[in-house]
């Protein structure tokens, strides 16, 4: 499709944009507090390629203030993004603060996005990935703050060299990025400080 | 036997009566308008305005009113309602070369194009108290008004300076380049000077004062001539996305300071006049002017002079300067510390008793 | 405008603002502070704080991200030094009961979101609850180093030699470390941080909490966090171990001896008595006990 949609023709946001926004937002932090748990994200909205979780992180976290970046196969909700979000798209993804991943697997390294400063650790991206399915029981084992002893996660759909990539991510600590992985309307949180073994 | 204390809600409520029926006082004596607020307080409405960051003089008036005068309370209730307006953008630069002058003067030179302009001033009153006041039915005298208009071109003094290479050159920032806000982003330092600028214009006036008086007394001394200072009304004009050219909000009256300071130059500069510059809403001069001494003293690091004295610490300037912040901490040791306190004392006895100890076994 | 910038008004029974007082955009930023602070556990964020419509110094960092956090099905409990009827805090309870019309609690394992001023309850927090901090003086460093420009680069580098030797002086002048409140923590080995001024006694309540710990500097504009299950360990020396404060007395109402002791002065001959801080905690105990049962103790000696 050449001509960019009207805004009529997008998919909708919010309905209750104070109420789900909210919920989404305590749906991440749980996930993101409790990493290893898959959470749902209650009220999701439909906005293909994203899937729902996505989405409803995008519409209660992204604004203006956010650049965010899109893989190819997400490409596609970049209208949708600017509309309900007024967020600025980039093309590098160095530049972004947020990430919208449809296909993980062919997605470039975790090290090219930013991964903020030692004086600003917070001023880095955080990423959602959207995978083909996610368990909270796997081969993924996760130690690390939030996780009493040791949690389990099962996510397909990574890139093959994930926990290697993770690995690194996690070495830069207090730098790195975060990662939210989601399928369907359900989400799990990896903050930089968990430790992954597989 | 004891029984803890209850009741914080009611007592609230009760406290909050009794305020209100203090601000009213003896119903006897007339209540205040905001109207007579607004024209015979204006100096505190512009006070309000300047560092509530907000130009309207209706709320300054009608916080100043709620606060019974006490102006750091009305520039809270201000800044706090403030806080809650959508934002439909930034306005135009306001032009004051192209300000209705009400008041003009220069301590650098004795004439200029458009002439020195009095105006209203309390500067050459003599401080006795005006016992006709007492009387609030008597008739006030009517200022007359000038014999000629003032002039239209009134070309503000540090522009005639640069004309001869004599004052740094001043340019904007390019209009794309994105200017810090401090009431969105935390501060973060170094501090360039549009923040500086914006901090130092909501600053406390006492507090700038006091800087701004410390840096003639030695401490940062940096040889301040005002330029000029100039008063009046000037445009506020705004471009609508669906327009793409400037409409006229409106007209707002500010009070601008340019201090031009000695500077004896540096290794990478050659001696010139360097600028100092204040800004407020209304009618607030003293203010303008300690801004003008203070910003020029925070410039220290841009120009190379070593910063040794308050007024030129940045991160100690702008993280004290505002009243509203000083205000809600300082007065929060009014707060219950009981627990903090508990903890002191089980550790100052115990801290005793081992000193006690100790001298016994000596 | 987008949708997501169109104001919404689905606020408490105080009309005229959004829900939980903050407009959307504020929130989003906030949430996404809050997401980032438990990410670098103990690390300071920076955020936009805005001006609330209470004074800096009284708990604003605190409601911003309570304001931040809450949903319409949140239950929610304010405290101040441990008690739910202090004035602030029932300032604050009013303030959310008004702005989000939220349901609110004294009971402890009742509350899912619990703003507090100088303590953490005596009762053991669960997952599934927030605890939010109001924090005056975010930075741990300030009292050695009051630049941020400086305490931000000792952060960067773990450079927190300068406070071991604080501590370290304390010892050799006073015989023990002369921090009663405010002490400070290593966060999951990383980050030392200011726990807010809580008395050292709840130091060790912060340590692998199951609860999500928030905190907020309104003032200072700072949000930090520490997410549930985490390292938090007082600073201290192998030879002068972290202690916490210990009373000879117990409870006057309720005969607690393990819970922190607010003392009261009963007359003006000397008299005085203990009684708990967490007056939730208190009065459940007394319930529990038989009504005829006299008073523990009427006054007490001193604390040790």
């Amino acid at each position: 499709m050449a001509a960019p949609l009207p805004a009529t023709d997008l998919a909708p946001g919010f309905a209750e944009p104070v109420r789900q926004s909210q919920q989404a937002f305590r749906a991440a932090l749980n996930a993101l507090s409790y990493p290893g748990r898959v959470v749902t994200v209650p009220g999701c909205v439909a906005a293909p390629p994203l899937g729902p979780a996505q989405a409803a992180l995008a519409l209660t976290l992204v604004d203006f203030e956010t650049p965010v970046w899109l893989d190819h196969a997400a490409a596609g909700a970049a209208a949708w993004l600017r509309f309900h979000c007024g967020c600025p798209i980039v093309e590098t993804p160095s530049a972004a603060r947020f990430a919208f991943v449809v296909a993980p697997e062919a997605m470039p390294p975790l090290a090219a996005f930013d991964a903020g400063s030692d004086e600003f650790p917070d001023r880095s991206a955080t990423l959602v990935l959207s995978v083909r399915s996610l368990s909270g029981a796997g081969d993924l084992r996760l130690t690390g703050p939030g996780i009493p002893g040791e949690a389990g996660l099962g996510a397909e759909g990574l890139p093959p060299d994930f926990p290697a990539q993770w690995q690194h991510n996690r070495e830069l600590f207090p730098r790195g990025v975060d990662l939210f992985l989601t399928e369907g309307d359900r989400l799990a949180g990896l903050p930089r400080t968990v430790r992954m073994r597989s | 036997m004891y029984v803890a204390v209850k009741g914080g809600e009611k007592a609230i409520l009760n406290s909050h009566r009794l305020i209100e029926d203090e601000r009213r006082g003896d119903r006897g004596i007339p209540e205040l308008s905001i109207a007579q607020i607004d024209e015979q307080l204006g100096l505190a409405v512009d006070r309000v305005m300047t560092e509530g960051s907000l130009y309207d003089r209706r709320l300054a008036a009608l916080a100043i009113k709620q606060a019974q005068g006490d102006l750091i309370e009305a520039i809270f209730l201000l800044r706090a309602y403030r806080t809650t307006l959508p934002r439909f953008g930034a306005s135009v630069p306001i032009d004051t070369g192209r300000m209705q002058v009400r008041r003009r003067i220069s301590a650098t030179y004795k004439d200029i194009p458009g002439g020195q302009v009095l105006g209203p001033t309390y500067d050459y009153t003599h401080r006795l108290l005006d016992f006709g006041l007492m009387d609030d039915e008597a008739e006030r005298c009517q200022a007359v008004s000038a014999p000629a208009e003032v002039d239209a071109a009134m070309p503000r003094v540090t522009d005639l300076l640069g004309r001869d290479g004599l004052i740094e050159e001043e340019t904007a920032e390019p209009d794309e380049t994105p200017i810090a806000d401090l009431t969105r982003d935390p501060l973060t330092f170094p501090a360039e000077r549009p923040l500086r600028l914006q901090n130092l214009a909501r600053g406390d006036e006492g507090f700038l004062l006091g800087l701004g008086y410390s840096t003639q007394r030695g401490y940062g001394r940096n040889h301040p001539f005002v330029g000029e200072i100039r008063l009046g009304e000037v445009a506020v004009e705004f471009v609508p996305e669906e327009l793409g050219f400037p409409i006229e909000l409106g007209e707002i009256t500010v009070t601008e300071c340019q201090m031009v300071n000695q500077f004896k130059g540096s290794k990478t500069k050659p001696a010139q006049f360097t600028r100092g510059y204040g800004l407020t809403f209304g009618h607030c001069e003293r203010k303008a002017m300690s801004m003008a001494l203070v910003d020029r003293a925070l410039r220290c690091r841009e120009l190379d002079e070593d910063a040794t004295a308050p007024a030129q610490d940045e991160e100690f300037v702008m993280m004290h300067s505002d009243n509203v912040e000083a205000s809600g901490f300082v007065q929060h040791l009014k707060l219950p510390h009981y627990v903090d306190f508990q903890a002191e004392l089980v550790m100052v006895r115990s801290m005793r008793a081992a000193a006690g100890a100790k001298e016994a076994a000596e | 405008m987008s949708a997501a910038t169109a104001p919404v008004a689905t606020g408490g029974p105080e009309t005229g603002y959004n829900f939980a007082y903050l407009d959307e955009q504020t929130k989003r930023m906030i949430r996404r502070t809050i997401l980032k602070a438990v990410a670098i556990p103990g690390y300071q964020c920076p955020f936009g704080g805005r001006e609330m419509p209470l004074p800096y110094g009284w708990g604003t960092g605190g409601i911003q991200v309570t304001a931040s956090v809450l949903g319409a099905d949140d239950t929610l409990k304010v405290i101040d030094q441990g008690a739910d009827d202090t004035t602030n805090a029932v300032s604050i309870r009013r303030f959310f009961e008004r702005t989000a019309g939220v349901a609110t609690t004294e009971r402890t394992e009742e509350a899912t979101i619990i703003q507090t001023r100088h303590r953490i309850p005596e009762a053991p927090l669960r997952e599934g609850q927030v605890l939010v901090y109001q924090v005056p003086i975010p930075e741990p460093l300030r009292w050695l180093e009051p630049r941020e420009t400086e305490s931000r680069k000792m952060h960067a580098l773990a450079e927190y030699g300068a406070m071991h030797v604080r501590l370290y002086e304390d010892i050799a002048h006073h015989g023990q470390i002369a921090t009663a409140y405010d002490y400070p923590v290593k966060v999951n080995g990383r980050y030392v941080t200011a726990p807010s001024p809580i008395p050292k006694f709840d130091n060790p309540k912060m340590h692998m909490n199951p609860a999500i710990q928030l905190f907020g500097a309104g003032r200072e504009k700072r949000i930090y966090a520490i997410p549930p299950y985490t390292r938090v360990e007082s600073l201290d020396f192998e030879d002068h171990p972290f202690e916490v404060q210990r009373w000879d007395e117990v409870c006057a109402l309720c005969g607690s001896s393990e819970s922190y002791l607010d003392e009261v002065i009963t007359d003006d001959r000397g008299g005085h008595m203990f009684v708990c801080s967490d007056t939730y905690y208190c009065a459940e105990r007394q319930a529990a006990r038989p009504a005829a049962a006299a008073p523990w103790s009427e006054a007490g000696g001193s604390a040790k």
